[in-house]
């Protein structure tokens, strides 16, 4: 996917190709630059860089007194986070696994989330909650779950899930200016990192420069007539890549990319229901109670007449296993997603 | 300094039951370190460390404090009665507890940053914040109650323990600011409170907050009411050690200060505080007192605690003893107390007419505040909502003023 992909969205034009970790770096790397009250905060996120890559380098540019490596203490930095936050700083805290979300929830969903709602709007939260979601590398039940899902099903924070190096760079840029709490989940699969399974789409053409890109709005990554593919993160990758392994046999799919969870752009998926009539939700959370039932849900609100055919693709509702066969079993895969759009348009 | 209040220690913390895990070791409960300027009595005490932060108080200052908890008490008690009376939906009394949230209150600067529970009616009282605010929050027709930035007084966090770190991530970013170890004395610079109870410091995002404020060095004071009761589970079940002395093993200072007094209080609290803005990094204070009333309105302490123990800390008053020691040194007569005793009754037939005046909030309000800026979905539910409300009789809450 490249930047020019994004329909209406103005955006610069690309001249380099990188990675999605060293995209998201740079993004913080010029945010930090240009406004001294960024900080990150997280448990290796110093000398170490990041275990997926997300802070490299960062220590050496800003020092120990912007780039902090805290205690292990998951409710601790994202505690302090928050008060820094509403003292005027713009703390960017890692929480290393989104799975670790079950040591520190409380002050994630009951205090980043609320403090602005319940103080009458006078209290900012300016945060960015940047975490590592997703499997595929036998990494355990505790270390690849996506749980996008449970996030943005509580109110008062904004859920990014981008796809590209692109957005991995822009998203985070208009994270940290954002005065909304914002959980920016990355998949380690997208970060192009050199230990993990090789994905040429984790390595895109990314402007040099500072540039937003707005958290709200989705993309259409692919057009197409018969289809619609309505997905986000690493599964935009898998689906764009069933997509052009269809277009051969004359399926011609359309895939949405989200970017955002909440704001949750429903116009475009609707427009794209509403030319296809067929929709397959590819989801790497789990299958029930989540955003694959939420798109349903959407579609059938507004009117249920635009869709003649749904299935979803998404874990079924087990935890991730740490045997690869199995594991791999339960992941949107390429082949379980060329299967669902099969289903589809079949007879 | 060894008397009764020491005693009660001691029994708060000895095993429930005959128990061979809990029955090796001692217990370090006899505790000279008790931090005391102010009888039970009413008489004057010096300390060798603390009487200095208490010397230049002014005989204004001392009938302040006196003023100050009188009205705060009376505060508590309309509140109380508002409460019982279905006004309020609860209410968190302060009954006891007023030296200790007076007293660390005055200790502090404009400056100075707060961050409550929901029990810090006096402290909020120090900081400016309208008792009116307060009843707002309880009867529920505001969902924070003040401009937490009008006051340097954070919101009600009704999370145990959850504000003591957000106090240390507020004096982090006080530190990156270059608000710290300005001033010999110790008045200038910022720092922040963090007020807490006995039972959170079994939280873990209290023990969190200090190792964070330990290795930062973070200019915080962590306050913290041992009031001996979380709700009806006694001290004994949070703690085999008095409490400021994990302060110890976080590698910060800690010192247990009368709760009950409210020079002692004053004092302790300011010292800690010059230590904060110096840039020495926090402290532990823990004002030993005791929750005279219920948790809240929905508790009844009767189900738990004996009597006895209650006509025991009667004897230590907090406001008792200040009266005495105004009245046997001349600072304060019969005349003042009088005065101040008028002022509190108008004051809570003042806060009670407000209380009853406050209309209910309007309905689509729910729907604000959410985000900076509104959602589209939120927009969206926002306006189902109006047209529901729309669909009912004009005389009905659907009407004008929503």
């Amino acid at each position: 996917m490249t930047a020019t992909q994004h329909e209406g969205l103005s955006v610069p034009t690309a001249t380099r190709r990188l990675s999605g970790a060293k995209a998201m770096v740079e993004g913080i790397a010029q945010e930090m630059a240009r406004d001294p009250e960024v900080i990150v905060m997280g448990e290796d996120v110093g000398a170490y860089g990041g275990i997926f890559s997300s802070t490299t380098g960062l220590l050496e540019q800003f020092g120990a007194a912007r780039v902090l490596d805290t205690p292990i203490s998951e409710t601790g930095f994202i505690g302090a986070g928050i008060g820094a936050a509403t003292e005027g700083m713009r703390p960017i805290v890692e929480l290393m696994f989104a799975d670790f979300f079950g040591v520190c929830m409380d002050q994630i969903y009951n205090h980043m989330a609320k403090i602005h709602y319940e103080s009458g709007g006078a209290v900012r939260v300016p945060m960015v909650l940047m975490t590592a979601v997703g499997g595929g590398y036998s990494d355990g039940a505790q270390h690849s779950q996506s749980l996008w899902g449970t996030f943005a099903h509580l109110p008062g924070m904004k859920v990014v899930v981008p796809s590209s190096p692109y957005d991995l760079k822009g998203m985070m840029i208009s994270a940290i200016r954002d005065d909304n709490p914002v959980v920016f989940m990355f998949h380690k699969g997208i970060m192009g990192l050199p230990w993990m399974a090789k994905n040429p789409r984790a390595v895109g053409d990314v402007p040099p420069e500072p540039y937003e890109a707005p958290i709200g709005p989705a993309a259409v990554v692919r057009p197409g007539g018969d289809v619609t593919v309505v997905t986000c993160s690493l599964s935009v990758h898998h689906a764009l890549d069933v997509a052009e392994d269809l277009a051969p046999t004359g399926i011609d799919v359309e895939v949405v990319d989200l970017r955002s969870l909440v704001p949750l752009d429903r116009e475009t998926v609707l427009a794209s229901v509403a030319k296809t009539g067929r929709l397959l939700v590819v989801d790497e959370d789990y299958r029930s109670f989540g955003l694959s039932g939420e798109i349903a849900a959407t579609v059938a609100e507004h009117d249920p007449g635009l869709l003649r055919r749904f299935a979803r693709v998404a874990v079924p509702d087990v935890p991730i296993p740490y045997a690869h066969t199995l594991e791999q079993a339960v992941l949107p895969t390429r082949e379980r997603i060329r299967a669902g759009i099969e289903g589809l348009v079949g007879p | 300094m060894s008397d009764s209040l020491v005693g009660a220690a001691a029994a708060q913390v000895a095993p429930a039951h005959a128990d061979p895990i809990h029955s090796q070791g001692t217990v370090a409960v006899a505790d000279p370190q008790l931090v005391r300027l102010l009888t039970p009595e009413g008489e004057r005490l010096d300390h060798p460390e603390y009487s200095r932060y208490a010397a230049d108080l002014t005989d204004a200052d001392l009938r302040g404090f006196y003023r100050d908890l009188v009205l705060v008490r009376r505060i508590d008690v309309e509140a109380t009665a508002l409460q019982r009376q279905g006004e309020l939906g609860i209410w968190a009394s302060l009954l006891g507890q007023e030296a200790a949230q007076i007293g660390s209150g005055r200790a502090m600067q404009p400056q100075d940053f707060v961050f409550p529970t929901y029990r810090e009616h006096g402290v909020a009282w120090t900081r400016g914040v309208d008792p009116i605010r307060l009843l707002g929050l309880f009867r529920g027709v505001d969902q924070g109650g003040w401009d937490p930035t009008e006051h340097n007084f954070h919101l009600y966090t009704i999370v145990i323990g959850a504000q003591t770190l957000h106090a240390t991530g507020y004096a982090m970013g006080i530190q990156r600011d270059g608000a710290v170890g300005q001033g010999p004395d110790g008045d200038q610079g910022t720092a922040v409170v963090a007020y807490f109870g006995d039972g959170a410091t079994s939280q873990g995002d209290v023990n969190e907050s200090f190792v964070w404020a330990s290795v930062f060095n973070a200019p915080v004071v962590f306050f913290c009411q041992n009031n001996q009761w979380a709700i009806s589970e006694p001290l004994a079940r949070q703690s085999r050690i008095p409490l400021y002395q994990r302060a110890q093993g976080f590698g910060f200072p800690g010192v247990r200060v009368d709760g009950n007094d409210v020079l002692a209080c004053y004092a302790v609290t300011r010292a800690a505080l010059a230590t904060a803005r110096a840039g020495g990094g926090p402290t532990l204070i823990e004002a030993y007192t005791y929750r005279m009333g219920a948790h809240t309105t929905s508790d009844d302490p009767t189900r738990y605690r004996i009597a006895a123990d209650l006509e025991a800390w009667r004897l230590k008053d907090p406001i008792e003893r200040v009266k005495a020691y105004l009245a046997r040194s001349g600072i304060a007569d019969s005349a003042y107390f009088a005065e101040i005793d008028a002022e509190s009754d108008t004051l809570a037939a003042d806060l009670r007419a407000q209380c009853l005046a406050m209309p209910d909030p309007a309905p689509l309000a729910l729907f604000d505040h959410v985000y900076v800026d509104q959602t589209a979905l939120l927009g969206e539910e926002r306006t189902a909502y109006a047209a529901y409300l729309d669909s009912f009789e004009p005389a009905g809450h659907g009407g004008k003023g929503r």
